[in-house]
């Protein structure tokens, strides 16, 4: 079933409306001008590297490691990753390099 | 008008001109230093990007409907939820409902980017318009080099990114039925993406706790939550554990950091 063209509109409004909310409420609650609450500043400075590890889980959310591959591309291309970027230090490099050694293995 | 106030007149239009001038070499810079971060997400983001357009089109919304969503709402994995949302019966407010979950890590996303966005100015509407999770972890992790300025920097980041989603929306829904290549596992690079970032957080030592801590709660959640539901879960998690650990004093690196 295909919505008629203004309830289209209306649900992509929905949802951008819904995304917007949630990327302009920090701003809104805090300011510039307002000094943000201790803890505030704390957990911006905590949280980065905690939504990092969180983002690297939820891109492998929907890897199987039962069944399948078992996730072995996957591991061997992160692994392939960690050692390329420990020894050559070069971000688009190991980027390639992982995803490059991901495409072959699958 | 007198040779006084022509001469002022003269010098401040010639001022003004040398400002415009430094300011678009202030800006092409800030392009070329922000452009070869941006790569990995141009290659992931025209893999998905180019699919999401195939697949609207697919379920017969044609590239004037996908580019829409694409350039309004802006939310990769929320824009793929509503395709079953727009093959069903209408409910918006189920839509932003589920919009507002599927993009709750937004929130985290601002509250980390409230000091790095102090100050850019008139842009910061737009920053926080186009703050997705590649851009978000890119302006985080990457310092501008020096001589680029902050703001010309995010707002680059943040454009190109933007860019590349609607650019390959627009691609797949107009050309999806011609193109047939074979990307599988293309879009592994976005992972690979994240994965780097990780890392270039890990060589600070002080950063390590916090990434241990997103990656165990993520984990938990999956696991507990199954990967439809896990982001929420992961986040309240993520927060109990920090401010836990930071009123405790049980994890070093916290500590630390909040003292400065």
């Amino acid at each position: 079933m295909i919505l008629t063209p203004v309830q289209t509109i209306m649900m992509i409004a929905a949802i951008a409306f819904g995304t917007m909310l949630t990327r302009f409420t920090p701003f809104l609650l805090f300011p510039e001008k307002k000094q943000p609450p201790r803890v505030i500043l704390y957990l911006g400075s905590v949280i980065p590297c905690a939504m990092m590890g969180l983002l690297v889980v939820y891109c492998l959310r929907n890897v199987s490691f039962l069944s399948g591959a078992h996730g072995l591309p996957e591991a061997l291309a992160i692994l392939l990753i960690i050692v390329l970027h420990r020894w050559k230090h070069h971000t688009l490099l190991s980027i390639g390099g992982g995803t490059l050694c991901y495409m072959i293995l699958v | 008008m007198s040779r006084d106030t022509e001469q002022k007149y003269r010098s401040c239009t010639l001022s003004c001109k040398q400002e415009r001038v430094e300011k678009r070499k202030q800006a092409v810079s800030a392009l070329r230093a922000a452009f070869p971060h941006t790569v990995p997400v141009l290659t992931g983001f025209m893999v998905l990007g180019i699919a999401y357009g195939v697949l609207m089109q697919a379920k017969g919304y044609g590239v004037l409907w996908s580019v829409s969503m694409s350039a309004l709402a802006f939310c990769g994995s929320m824009q793929y939820v509503a395709i079953t949302l727009l093959t069903t019966v209408f409910d918006p407010v189920q839509a932003f409902l589920l919009s507002v979950m599927v993009n709750a890590r937004h929130l985290f996303y601002g509250l980390s980017m409230l000091e790095k966005y102090k100050g850019v100015g008139k842009i910061k509407g737009i920053l926080i318009f186009m703050l997705c999770d590649e851009t978000f972890s890119i302006s985080y992790a990457v310092e501008p080099p020096e001589g680029v300025e902050r703001k010309f920097f995010y707002f680059w980041i943040s454009l190109l990114d933007y860019g590349y989603w609607v650019t390959a929306t627009f691609l797949g829904g107009l050309l999806g039925n011609v193109l047939h290549f074979n990307t599988e596992g293309l879009d592994f690079v976005l992972t690979a993406l994240f994965v780097v970032l990780f890392l270039e957080q890990w060589k600070v030592k002080e950063n390590r706790a916090a990434g241990v801590i997103g990656m165990a709660c993520a984990v938990i959640s999956l696991i507990v939550f199954g990967s439809a539901n896990l982001v929420i879960p992961a986040m309240v998690l993520i927060l109990t554990t920090l401010l836990c650990g930071g009123k405790l004093g049980l994890l070093p690196g916290l500590v630390e950091k909040r003292k400065d």
